[in-house]
């Protein structure tokens, strides 16, 4: 009998999030089984009781950093983890909990205060990326479940994974799509908005909402500039460059840029 | 003097970080605390200053598991407050795209998190190892789920396709008839697996619960209704307020709710069931009488065969809504905002998800209150395990703790919904 090879250990972390992006491993319904006769799952309470010490070959990371115990929790990961792949925008850009980063902290405190003794949160929401060295980063706001697929499988056969940098737009082409912003008029994140989605937003008749973050060189500038005589106002170009990517540097340099 | 303590960080098989505390004095349960430590990211202050129109796609990532509950009680509020009727083809469409969540949802619960628990196994892939049959049904049935969000949302998670108003885009009925043969075979895959889950073993354990939950006059609530209970309760959606509060207790990052007059409730699969029993459709009211269920069962281990019934309910009711549909003239109704506050309450998968806007003449959001199912369940998560706990005290730790974890798991928390919310703390650093 052959002895048997020691599998992978893959492990999955959360901080803040939705459950979203972990969630999408759960639902490759055809493959998960599959990849769990592939890695041996190590770590993922979303999952499993069964914990299995680390080191990890590959670490799925979760969500951003937004509290003290957090902060010292990723180094651990990173110290355990042969490779740390972020999935998710929050993971890698902050997600739609970094809007806290643009206000004033007195502000908001005055305004949601009830018992904040019992809390201890950080006054900001930052990208795995700002504490620890980071090996990939998937976009997403949730992650493509193919794209998972694909990183995992790379990371395992220690390849890098074929996940493209370019635009949206390039993507409603291949399929076909008519241009929502040339076609209708409707104001589109696409042409600065890294693919992955499969451009499902102009395949069902809206605008791009930026769920994958800045694509790779993005002309944020002139995507405002092109929004501004489609009559959309500054304070919802602001809006649009705001959301679950908002703390990606070339989205916060543009609606910074617009707000007044 | 004997003391104990069970205490587990990290809950697994539960969506989000909660961690449980229990401790055992000569004999006796001394203290439970079911924690949730979930960082909190205050979805209600940043939704301050948005426009009406992006609360559905950004109240949606507040919870990756049920996404559609919260793009719908998000929808249905600004409607309200701007006082938008929406075309009956279209809000059939919502019914089902929230089908497509439940039947989502409760297979991933019952196959993937609760029903190792039954088994004595650790998670779904050890279980599938023995169960092949029933986890690959289970993992099908989710799909199919997966597959009718995905069809009518654009993708699964964070759906792009729901708008105030309605949708961005409609189907055509031919696109959707495909549906029904795939909804067929769901039906019966739920119907066998509510066979299966009643044969799994229960312990005995009884409470005398409030249930919560949407009652409507023609169907089983989803998406409107009255909020009623078993306990007196029948009141409009927007004078939920006046009826539950919210306590922040110091040892969690979410809010317990409680009925003023009443205290602790309970909603989720479990309290519509018995609230809405006779508003089951005959195929789904059959099997739970087949195995046993009848029309009240008030011990949340069950919940596992209520889900399931849960599932039979939504596969039958989807195809119904597909044969009748005829696709609306428009894909969403025509919104004017104007001030005033708006209240929406359906039901999540885990129970009713409410929520209330108030806005200026423009539609910028002024306040947001947004108020989740597991928030609702805590109080009753602790007092059934001060109820529990001695029934089993002599168990080793480690086998009590299981016993624990499973009943919390009876509710199927969403931790990561109940931690949306709440207040800030500031440390600099």
């Amino acid at each position: 009998m052959m002895p048997a090879i020691r599998k992978p250990k893959l492990a999955v972390w959360k901080f803040a999030s939705c459950d979203g992006c972990q969630l999408s491993l759960l639902d490759c319904e055809d493959e998960l089984l599959a990849v769990a006769g592939a890695v041996e799952i190590s770590y993922f309470p979303e999952a499993t009781r069964a914990v299995a010490k680390g080191p990890y070959e590959l670490s799925l990371v979760e969500g951003s950093i937004t509290t003290p115990h957090d902060v010292e929790l990723v180094q651990q990961v990173r110290r355990n983890s042969k490779f740390l792949v972020t999935i998710g925008a929050c993971a890698t850009a902050g997600g739609i909990q970094a809007l806290r980063n643009f206000k004033d902290v007195q502000e908001f405190v005055s305004v949601v205060y009830a018992s904040p003794q019992y809390i201890n949160t950080l006054g900001t929401s930052t990208p795995i990326a700002d504490h620890v060295q980071v090996d990939f980063e998937l976009r997403g706001c949730p992650i493509s479940k193919q794209q998972l697929l694909e990183t995992v499988s790379a990371f395992l056969f220690g390849r890098k994974p074929n996940v493209p940098p370019y635009s949206v737009c390039i993507e409603c082409k291949r399929r076909g799509n008519v241009c929502v912003m040339v076609a209708h008029g409707t104001p589109c994140m696409g042409p600065v908005t890294q693919t992955g989605c499969g451009a499902i937003c102009p395949a069902y008749h809206r605008g791009c909402y930026n769920c994958f973050g800045p694509k790779e060189t993005p002309n944020t500038d002139s995507l405002s500039k092109w929004w501004a005589q489609l009559g959309v106002e500054e304070q919802d170009i602001v809006r649009g460059f705001r959301t679950f990517n908002a703390w990606a540097e070339p989205f916060r340099k543009e609606s910074v840029a617009h707000e007044k | 003097m004997k003391s104990r303590t069970i205490k587990v960080d990290y809950i697994a098989r539960v969506e989000g970080d909660g961690a449980l505390y229990v401790r055992i004095k000569d004999g006796t349960v001394a203290d439970v605390k079911f924690r949730i430590w979930e960082p909190p990211r205050l979805f209600e202050a940043f939704l301050r200053g948005r426009n009406y129109s992006e609360a559905p796609d950004i109240t949606a990532r507040i919870c990756g598991i049920c996404p559609i509950a919260y793009q719908m009680s998000s929808s249905h509020a600004m409607e309200a407050a701007f006082g938008v009727k929406v075309d009956p083809q279209v809000r059939a469409l919502r019914r089902l795209i929230y089908l497509g969540e439940w039947i989502e949802s409760h297979p991933l619960h019952v196959f993937l998190l609760h029903a190792p628990d039954f088994l004595g196994y650790e998670d779904a892939i050890q279980m599938a190892a023995d169960h092949p049959d029933i986890a690959v049904r289970g993992l099908q049935l989710k799909k199919l789920g997966n597959e009718l969000m995905a069809f009518l949302g654009g993708r699964e998670i964070h759906p792009i396709n729901v708008c105030v108003g309605g949708f961005y885009k409609v189907p055509t009925k031919k696109e959707l008839l495909p549906f029904v043969e795939k909804l067929k075979w769901a039906r019966d895959a739920s119907l066998e697996t509510v066979r299966w889950t009643a044969t799994l073993p229960f312990p005995d354990f009884e409470q005398d619960y409030e249930f919560v939950a949407l009652r409507h006059p023609d169907e089983y609530a989803i998406t409107e209704g009255r909020l009623v209970s078993n306990k007196g309760l029948d009141i409009a959606i927007s004078e939920f307020e006046e009826h539950s509060v919210e306590e922040h207790v110091p040892y969690a990052n979410a809010l317990h709710s409680r009925l003023k007059e009443r205290g602790a409730y309970f909603v989720g699969p479990l309290a519509r069931y018995n609230l809405n029993f006779d508003k089951l459709p005959p195929v789904a009211q059959q099997v739970a009488r087949d195995v046993g269920l009848g029309p009240v069962c008030l011990n949340p281990f069950k919940s596992i065969i209520v889900r399931m019934v849960e599932t039979v309910f939504a596969c039958d009711e989807a195809i119904r809504l597909i044969e009748r549909y005829e696709m609306p003239e428009k894909p969403r109704a025509d919104i004017r905002p104007r001030a005033g506050t708006g209240h929406g309450c359906t039901e999540a998968p885990r129970g009713i998800l409410y929520h209330r806007y108030r806005l200026d003449d423009q539609g910028v959001i002024q306040e947001a209150k947004i108020v989740p199912p597991t928030s609702q369940n805590q109080k009753s998560i602790e007092s059934d395990l001060w109820q529990f706990v001695p029934k089993y005290i002599d168990l080793p730790n480690d086998k009590l703790q299981w016993q624990c974890e499973q009943a919390i798991r009876n509710y199927d928390p969403c931790i990561s919904c109940a931690t949306h919310f709440l207040t800030l703390h500031i440390d600099r650093e």
